[in-house]
């Protein structure tokens, strides 16, 4: 891999994850705050619209974020994967473009709709604009989802002029490799909104103030929460799962850490792998358990590492670590959220803050959760840029060297420190200011004529 | 239905140019237009609720090159590198800008936040002007149709006067919008800024015209062989003596729509001189990027537009409903979403 390609690798995987921390929060919270603005127009209870109105604020932070670190992922096919750009395009364009037309126009018209539109709309238009900004992050997931699913499993397409030609749009999307996978992402930011709120109202709780906010939050959070950590495990992570034991299977082999192709195969909890020894170290297994996960008997033969060329693994350490901080942190969420629901149904939960504490702190995990699912997904696609058929060294562009790459990136780096101060600074004086921030009196935006 | 996407493409790129044209334009002058802080919030609430929309048409028009033109997206954006790193940082700065600047009522933070909203605005409409410059001058593609657009190469004398030009319009554009989203002592400088602005506009861009023939002569082939085609250039030249008229008697919606036609014609006028090239070669004009060597296969152009026919239609009418609900003068002093009940 020459010096260019691994800049490219580099500054592509530090745009798209610093990028991706708003999409997951963005996405996370559209179903809460559409539960919110909807329990609100229904009952008329002004504390649902009060929490609407917070949660929109803080929705509207991490949005203008997104979108600013969003643009530079579009653009950079063309600056640094230029030659992936003009070997795919007939087909990633196509995602690519429904993306912008079908999502993006959507969010950002009535993202406007719902922050400003307050005064010179009815309530029930008010509803749908948060009903349609919503539509709009989940399409916005599908599409790149779907463009990520071609990387993995390509289907629809023919290869012929020395590039890649698409010969069924409804191929495309309707991808066996997308579904599940999306199901799994769009669960996993679910997951991660509601325990996003649930620690927010936790926070208030332990500080005393807010505290009728701070229950409802925690409420809602703990309770869709636990829903979404069972989700996020089974059906989705399952079906997922087995769409790379299908797919991918060397994939599999390196996430697991599993060396040897064997029948009965386990699963590994813990454990280092050696690429020296082809073996995992001190590793802490459950024995018969991966073969049964993988293809539902116990007995059946899973390829490990072995069965394929070693210049066909993707990188094993990482891959591995990823995928086992993804799956470890999964669980220990359900046995917090459940927990947390056992307490609330003996109507001990607001009187332990031991748990609060727990719940309060676990803020970051599930945006480290999301973000490693991303690190397996395409770090284990190496050495492939698209699966089979493009290898990653091949699509970089011709003209852009590592010099120009790294200087961009520097610029990056610098620029998202500054933006990632701000948003926490932004996102940290809505929490002081709290839910009660008294509005100013309404006035009208606009003067019509 | 190459040709179809050709002025697909070009269509997408006028509307991001006329729509983003003029919260650029906003973005470039308001240090001018706007003096005191409820100047500078009237200014931020007449573009606050459709600058991200309009800023989506050239997300679209990335995706829809990158569809329908794959070698030119690829052979475009990795040989203007550098300058369009910098355009997508310039955008970072100026959505955080504009998104942050309500976050605190404080005059440290909004004072650093309006310079880097009017630096990043200028800079884009430089750049973009720049980018259109060395597209049409044409650039030293190799035989594989890729190139290395350093700044020491596309700091040209022709480029620079279409940066300029492009600074010129933006800023009347933006002039145009302010004169007509707002009122009093603000619609007042607006309108002189937009005046002086049509001044040193009218001889700029005669000069880019003449120009524009010296560099690239073929410009005229396509006018030559279908001389009606001249109506469109015709149509520009009357759109510039209308912006006099209706700049003379303050008539501010008819001096928008004339920015707006003025910007659309233009880009028509060059579409039309440069069709078929997208991406024209210079010295080898043979190596040139054209709608026929450099499209996707045909099923994908097909479906795409029908997917696209559909899709245009529902982001007109919700763009033409988010513009008509915010329609009308902006409240004196301004109205930013932190006085509203939900931000």
């Amino acid at each position: 891999m020459t010096d260019a390609a691994v800049a490219d690798r580099i500054q592509f995987a530090f745009t798209v994850m610093f990028h991706y921390l708003f999409p997951i929060t963005t996405m996370g919270l559209a179903p809460l705050l559409v539960l919110l603005t909807t329990l609100h127009l229904r009952t008329g209870d002004d504390r649902y619209g009060r929490a609407a109105q917070f949660w929109g604020r803080i929705f509207a932070i991490n949005f203008a974020a997104g979108v600013v670190t969003g643009i530079p992922m579009e653009f950079q096919f063309g600056t640094n994967w230029a030659s992936f750009s003009a070997f795919t395009g007939s087909v990633i364009g196509q995602t690519l473009a429904m993306e912008g037309i079908f999502a993006f126009f959507l969010e950002s018209g009535f993202l406007a709709v719902f922050l400003f539109g307050a005064g010179r709309v009815s309530p029930v238009l008010h509803w749908l604009s948060s009903v349609l900004l919503a539509a709009g992050a989940l399409i916005s997931g599908f599409f790149i989802t779907a463009t990520d699913a071609w990387m993995q499993h390509p289907v629809g397409y023919r290869v012929a002029h020395g590039r890649v030609e698409l010969t069924s749009l409804w191929a495309l999307i309707t991808n066996p490799f997308a579904y599940w996978q999306y199901l799994h992402v769009i669960n996993g930011a679910f997951l991660a909104g509601s325990m996003l709120m649930a620690s927010i109202g936790a926070f208030y709780l332990l500080r005393g103030r807010h505290t009728g906010f701070g229950r409802l939050s925690v409420l809602i959070g703990l309770t869709l929460g636990t829903v979404f950590s069972i989700t996020q495990i089974f059906p989705t992570g399952d079906m997922n799962a087995r769409n790379v034991v299908h797919y991918q299977p060397v994939k599999q082999a390196a996430y697991e850490g599993l060396f040897r192709s064997q029948a009965d195969a386990p699963i590994a909890i813990i454990g280092m792998p050696s690429t020296e020894q082809h073996r995992l170290l001190d590793p802490i297994e459950v024995p018969g358990l991966l073969s049964f996960l993988s293809y539902g008997e116990a007995q059946k033969t899973v390829p490990g590492l072995d069965r394929f060329p070693t210049d066909s693994w993707p990188p094993v350490q990482v891959t591995y670590y990823a995928y086992h901080i993804m799956v470890g942190l999964g669980t220990i969420f359900l046995a917090l959220l459940g927990l947390g629901v056992l307490l609330a149904w003996r109507r001990r939960l607001f009187g332990s803050p031991w748990y609060l504490w727990l719940l309060m702190l676990a803020l970051p995990f599930p945006y480290i959760a999301n973000e490693a699912g991303w690190v397996v997904t395409e770090v284990g696609r190496q050495p492939w840029l698209v699966w089979g058929l493009m290898p990653t060294s091949r699509g970089t562009s011709p003209t852009v060297e590592a010099g120009e790459t790294i200087f961009t990136l520097l610029g990056f780096a610098g620029i998202y420190s500054v933006l990632i101060a701000g948003v926490v600074f932004l996102l940290g004086r809505q929490i002081v200011l709290g839910p009660d921030r008294k509005p100013a009196p309404r006035r009208r935006l606009v003067r019509t004529r | 239905m190459e040709s179809v996407w050709f002025a697909v493409i070009v269509f997408v790129l006028t509307v991001y140019t006329v729509l983003d044209g003029f919260d650029l334009g906003v973005g470039l002058l308001h240090p001018w237009a706007a003096r005191t802080e409820p100047e500078r919030r009237t200014v931020l609430a007449s573009i606050g609720p459709v600058w991200d929309g309009n800023e989506v048409w050239l997300i679209a028009f990335g995706g829809l090159l990158f569809l329908a033109f794959p070698r030119v997206y690829a052979a475009g954006f990795s040989g203007f590198y550098l300058p369009l790193m910098m355009v997508l940082w310039l955008l970072i700065g100026r959505g955080i800008a504009i998104e942050w600047r309500h976050g605190l009522d404080d005059p440290m933070w909004k004072a650093p936040l309006d310079l880097l909203f009017f630096a990043c605005s200028g800079l884009l409409a430089l750049l973009f002007g720049l980018a259109v410059g060395n597209v049409v001058r044409g650039v030293p593609l190799d035989p594989q149709g890729y190139y290395q657009g350093l700044f020491a190469w596309m700091l040209n004398p022709y480029a620079l006067l279409i940066g300029a030009l492009s600074l010129t319009l933006l800023a009347l554009h933006g002039a145009n919008w302010l004169a007509l989203k707002t009122e009093g002592t603000l619609q007042q400088r607006a309108r002189g800024i937009a005046r002086w602005l049509l001044r040193v506009l009218t001889p700029v861009l005669a000069l880019a015209t003449l120009a524009t023939f010296g560099v690239r002569a073929g410009m005229l082939h396509n006018y030559r062989a279908a001389p009606a085609l001249l109506v469109v250039p015709l149509l520009v030249a009357g759109t510039v003596a209308a912006l006099w008229l209706y700049r003379s008697r303050d008539h501010d919606l008819g001096a928008f729509a004339c920015s707006s036609g003025l910007i659309a014609g233009l880009a028509a006028a060059t579409a039309i001189g440069l069709h078929p090239y997208l991406l024209p070669s210079e010295p080898l004009p043979e190596r040139g990027l054209t709608i026929a060597n450099a499209a996707s296969n045909s099923h994908s152009l097909a479906v795409g537009l029908l997917w696209l026919s559909f899709g245009l239609t529902v982001v007109v009418s919700h763009m033409l409903f988010v513009y008509a609900l915010f329609r009308g003068k902006v409240a004196e002093g301004g109205q930013e979403p932190s006085d509203t009940e939900y931000v």
